[in-house]
């Protein structure tokens, strides 16, 4: 159901809960599907011993994913038009995130939305913006 | 990324929506689809980034009788290459991703990848030390030459781990 631009208001905000405790075979199905299959990703001997973090992490593009998600959910579907985000901090396995949209800005048929995904610490570990057409 | 020839498949979409958590219908199920707004099948918002699998020379994919440096029982020793930058991956990490969407792709569509160089600049990270920024912009291409989504990465390369305290 897409957004109806009467119905919005700068400040108003729309929160999911992405993910609760971030499963290690979650970003195994990430490095699947995407392709990328760096081994800081899903290789803990590597990872841990030559590349010298406290284990692997998930791919910055699994957590822009997952807050795609969110978005899609609140402005409907195929309504994206822009989308960008600033990876802030890893995201580990165990991990909870929750993610929220606020409206920034509703203009001609556009709605400008800041997008922003927390971990359970309250550390940013994702923010951007968003934009989607609106009725 | 740059690639040639990226056949956009149902049944890749359905595997990337689950990775990335995402039970919508419309990603699944083509009945569901074309009762939506939409009115068929698309791809989520951030699948263009799985062209990487079309791309057979892709550095992050270890290849049959070729040096890979992720470990076997032990680490290899074996280097990891440097990344040409954009998308994070090699030596370095992906800091930023941007999509602009002139259309959302679909089953059958069939992408071409044209990378364009961006900048490069560098600053000092306090959790890192020196990082070096590389820009990379990937237009692309459906199978009519529209452009239907233009994506700029940005990879860092960082001087020592990041600390993650």
């Amino acid at each position: 159901m897409a957004l109806k631009a009467t119905q919005l208001k700068v400040g108003d905000t729309y929160t999911e809960c992405l993910v609760e405790d971030l499963k290690r075979t979650q970003i195994v199905m990430y490095a699947g599907t995407s392709g990328d299959y760096n081994p800081l990703h899903t290789d803990e001997i590597y990872t841990k011993d030559v590349a010298k973090y406290p284990s692997v992490f998930a791919h910055g593009m699994l957590t822009m994913g997952m807050t795609g998600r969110m978005l899609t959910n609140y402005v409907g579907d195929g309504r994206l038009t822009k989308y960008g985000v600033r990876f802030t901090s890893q995201v580990w396995p165990g991990d909870t995130l929750h993610s929220t949209a606020t409206v920034d800005s509703v203009d001609k048929g556009i709605v400008n939305l800041t997008v922003e995904t927390r971990n359970q610490n309250d550390v940013v570990v994702l923010s951007g913006y968003a934009a989607a057409r609106i009725d | 990324m740059a690639v040639d020839r990226f056949p956009v498949e149902a049944t890749h979409i359905m595997m990337f929506a689950r990775s990335v958590a995402d039970y919508n219908q419309i990603y699944y199920d083509d009945n569901y689809a074309k009762t939506t707004e939409v009115g068929h099948v698309i791809a989520p918002p951030t699948f263009a980034q799985s062209s990487a699998q079309f791309d057979p020379n892709y550095f992050l994919r270890p290849k049959v009788g070729q040096p890979w440096f992720g470990s076997g029982k032990e680490p290899t020793g074996i280097k990891r290459e440097p990344s040409s930058g954009g998308g994070g991956g090699g030596g370095g990490l992906h800091a930023e991703q941007h999509y602009e969407y002139h259309r959302h792709i679909k089953p059958g569509d069939i992408l071409k990848g044209v990378v364009k160089p961006g900048k490069t600049w560098e600053k000092e990270g306090k959790r890192s030390g020196k990082l070096v920024f590389t820009e990379t912009v990937t237009e692309y291409y459906d199978q009519t030459g529209e452009l239907v989504i233009t994506a700029k990465g940005v990879g860092v390369r960082t001087e020592r781990p990041v600390d993650s305290k």
